[in-house]
């Protein structure tokens, strides 16, 4: 009872992000978006993990976590220095690679 | 001794390398001296591999000598091998032998060429392809050899290339062989795939399992090629024009090596022909047929090298006239005695045409004798020889080949009966020549005006050769002969080797005399190369036969000088037309070529360019086109790209959830 609720909380949570990924346009809020619907495979990992007494994948959720860690980083980096540029740019506006 | 074969290609080689890398700063008369000594140290370097090999016993005279591996490509080996057999050693002996005095006489011919050295680079060249082609342990270096020498025919045919005749003259003796060259190639492939070798003693040893069918497919593609580079018909076309070159090229590539190549090839091949069947019959006809024909031809021809350039066709006739009737010790020999006076032939040419201003009309000259003794001298002994009368060396081999046709299965009397025609033309028309050139009236006298008449070029491609020698050489710009024009004799270094040529060319028969098996030495040391010996006919026959084939040559002789000395019969009713004209074969050719010939092979222009480009360019297309479509994918829109990857991601899920049956 427990699991299902967990792994419908993890889908919820990956819905709204994926939404808000492909219906925002500020680059910070997809970003958040992208940490999101991370987190709920995250959450969805360690509640299979418990449920089927299995370790594999509480590993699996350190790996993501330590994945996500370094694509903020990146991430954040380059958001921010877009934004220094042109300050309330959106990401249709960032068709080319050139500023 | 034997160790050293290597060198005798790799010296002509090396003076060639030298030449090229000097880059010009050899010049004038160290170049040839050079080339020469190279030439002649290749002919010491054969003497004495030659005597190692008369030294060991008749079964241990062949061996090869591989300097590496040319092409290890799984099953398929071939090695860049030498082979050293009687057979190859007899070949080098004469192309070293008389390469070297040809190379020698070069430099008083071609003096005061602004390319000379140029010219004796390519005559070295030349020599090493011609030594590849002989001495190669199996097909592919053969093959080698052979566009090696047929590239530097080309190079030396055109070698005055600025008169556009010349090229195009080089470019004709180029593309004709290339029609043999096809030959070759899928004969060698042939071989390959039957035997499972291209090295020579393989084939020797595996012919006898070939089958008819297949022996006769393999040494009819041989032939072709052989026809090509031998000049037969019909691809024969190329040599008379093949006379724009220098006189030395002439009676060395077009006389006494090169064009023997196609001969060497199939008595290297003779235990493939034994298996060949018709194939024989094919190659003793076509042989007989081109020594009468070419003989015809040159009854009416004027230009003096033309003359000696139809003659050589015809000779080489009687070649395969006697490949084709198993006669392979015969073909040898003639090979050997008509190299040595058919060179002498065309080196008295050229020192004829040198001494009269580079006039090659024989009806210009007339009581040559006077003025220039010694190539008189050596011509008329290089004309007996030819001509068959004894004890000259042709009269021998000449004489073996008719004696060995006599007994040929399939017509073997017919083809002697031609062949003993074409003795008696080739006596009547050396005797013309002869007459024409050194005896009777001084006809350069009674020119008048120009000297030149162009309309009178008598061969076949009469304009194109009319003029072409007589422009090269800045020491003879004035080239119109003049009456009061007094022609000179040679310098020593030109009739040095005349006279060593006619001496060669009245003992050569030595080699091979029929009496008995104990003067038959080319025969005896041949025999380990020709795996079915060939039957003569038995000694009343064969003296009989010879007998006839000296009334043949002593009657062309006795007619010619009715015709040309008494003047009884007018010479115009022997000078037919179509001789001059080459029965047409040249001409017919070009219309062919032309006409319909052109027609064809536009059409397969067309299908080139469309079908087969067309296919590969189509590819090209499409996939340009479907690249410059997808493109457009790649928007830069990152939303697009999330959305794509969520519709993908829901499509996944859904399939696999319809798999699992939910």
């Amino acid at each position: 009872m427990n699991q299902q609720a967990y792994v419908i909380l993890a889908a919820l949570l990956f819905g709204i992000g994926a939404v808000g990924l492909l219906v925002r346009r500020n680059p910070l809020v997809m970003f958040m978006c992208v940490e999101l619907m991370l987190n709920a495979v995250n959450l969805t990992f360690v509640s299979f993990a418990k449920s089927l007494d299995d370790v594999g994948g509480q590993v699996v959720v350190f790996f993501v976590l330590v994945v996500a860690a370094a694509e903020v980083v990146v991430g954040l980096g380059i958001i921010v220095s877009i934004m220094r540029r042109r300050s309330g740019v959106t990401a249709d506006d960032l068709r080319m690679l050139k500023g | 001794m034997q160790d050293l074969l290597w060198l005798i290609p790799a010296l002509p080689l090396a003076g060639f390398l030298i030449l090229v890398l000097s880059g010009g700063r050899i010049r004038e008369p160290l170049a040839g001296w050079l080339a020469t000594a190279m030439v002649g140290a290749s002919f010491a370097v054969t003497v004495a591999v030659f005597a190692d090999l008369v030294s060991h016993g008749e079964e241990e005279r062949t061996f090869t000598q591989t300097l590496f591996e040319w092409l290890p490509s799984g099953s398929f080996q071939v090695g860049f091998g030498f082979l050293a057999d009687p057979l190859s050693i007899t070949m080098c002996l004469f192309v070293t032998g008389v390469g070297a005095l040809i190379h020698l006489y070069a430099i008083g011919y071609m003096h005061g060429d602004p390319k000379f050295t140029k010219f004796f680079l390519y005559l070295n060249l030349f020599v090493f392809s011609m030594l590849m082609l002989v001495l190669g342990d199996n097909l592919l270096i053969t093959f080698l050899g052979w566009e090696g020498v047929g590239a530097c025919s080309y190079f030396l045919i055109a070698f005055w290339h600025t008169d556009i005749s010349n090229a195009t003259a080089g470019k004709k003796a180029f593309v004709t062989n290339r029609v043999g060259d096809w030959g070759f190639m899928v004969g060698t492939f042939l071989v390959w795939t039957t035997i499972g070798s291209v090295n020579y003693l393989d084939i020797s040893a595996g012919a006898s399992g070939v089958a008819a069918v297949t022996a006769t497919a393999i040494v009819v593609l041989f032939f072709v090629a052989a026809t090509g580079k031998s000049a037969q018909i019909p691809l024969f076309v190329w040599l008379p024009d093949a006379m724009a070159g220098p006189t030395p090229v002439s009676a060395l590539i077009h006389a006494a090596t090169m064009v023997t190549s196609g001969v060497y090839l199939l008595v290297r091949l003779n235990p493939l022909l034994f298996e060949a069947g018709w194939a024989n019959d094919v190659i003793a006809w076509v042989g007989a047929i081109t020594a009468l024909v070419a003989a015809l031809i040159a009854i009416s021809q004027n230009d003096i090298k033309k003359v000696l350039a139809f003659s050589t066709v015809s000779q080489l006739g009687y070649l395969f006239l006697a490949v084709g009737t198993g006669n392979y010790v015969a073909a040898i020999f003639h090979m050997v005695t008509h190299a040595f006076f058919k060179a002498l032939l065309f080196l008295g040419a050229g020192s004829v045409i040198h001494g009269m201003a580079h006039d090659q009309d024989m009806r210009h000259y007339g009581n040559l004798r006077k003025y220039m003794p010694i190539t008189a001298g050596t011509f008329i002994v290089g004309w007996l020889a030819i001509a068959g009368v004894p004890p000259f060396s042709g009269f021998w081999s000449k004489d073996e080949i008719l004696a060995g046709a006599w007994d040929y299965s399939s017509g073997g009397k017919v083809l002697w009966a031609i062949g003993l025609l074409t003795a008696l033309i080739t006596a009547f028309y050396m005797t013309r020549q002869v007459v024409m050139t050194f005896f009777g009236e001084e006809k350069w006298r009674s020119l008048t005006g120009e000297g030149h008449d162009p309309a009178g070029g008598s061969a076949v491609n009469a304009a194109e050769n009319a003029d072409a020698d007589l422009e090269h050489s800045p020491a003879h710009d004035q080239h119109g002969l003049t009456p009061d024009f007094e022609p000179h004799e040679s310098p020593p270094l030109m009739t040095l080797p005349l006279v060593a040529l006619a001496g060669l060319a009245i003992v050569g028969g030595l080699i091979n005399l029929p009496f008995s098996d104990q003067f038959e030495r080319l025969g005896g040391w041949l025999e380990p190369v020709i795996a079915h010996e060939h039957e003569m006919p038995g000694g009343s026959t064969l003296v009989v036969l010879a007998i006839v084939a000296i009334l043949a040559a002593l009657t062309g002789i006795g007619l010619a000088l009715v015709v040309y000395v008494r003047k009884r019969i007018p010479a115009k009713d022997i000078e037919q037309e179509a001789f001059a004209r080459g029965f047409y074969i040249d001409e017919s050719y070009s219309r062919f070529v032309g006409g319909p010939g052109r027609r064809l092979f536009d059409a397969v222009a067309w299908f080139d360019a469309n079908v087969i480009d067309g296919a590969v360019n189509g590819v090209g297309t499409v996939t340009q086109v479907a690249g410059t479509q997808l493109r457009r994918l790649q928007s830069g829109r990152v939303r697009g790209y999330a959305m794509g990857m969520a519709i993908g991601a829901v499509l996944l899920v859904g399939y696999a959830v319809a798999r699992m049956g939910f």
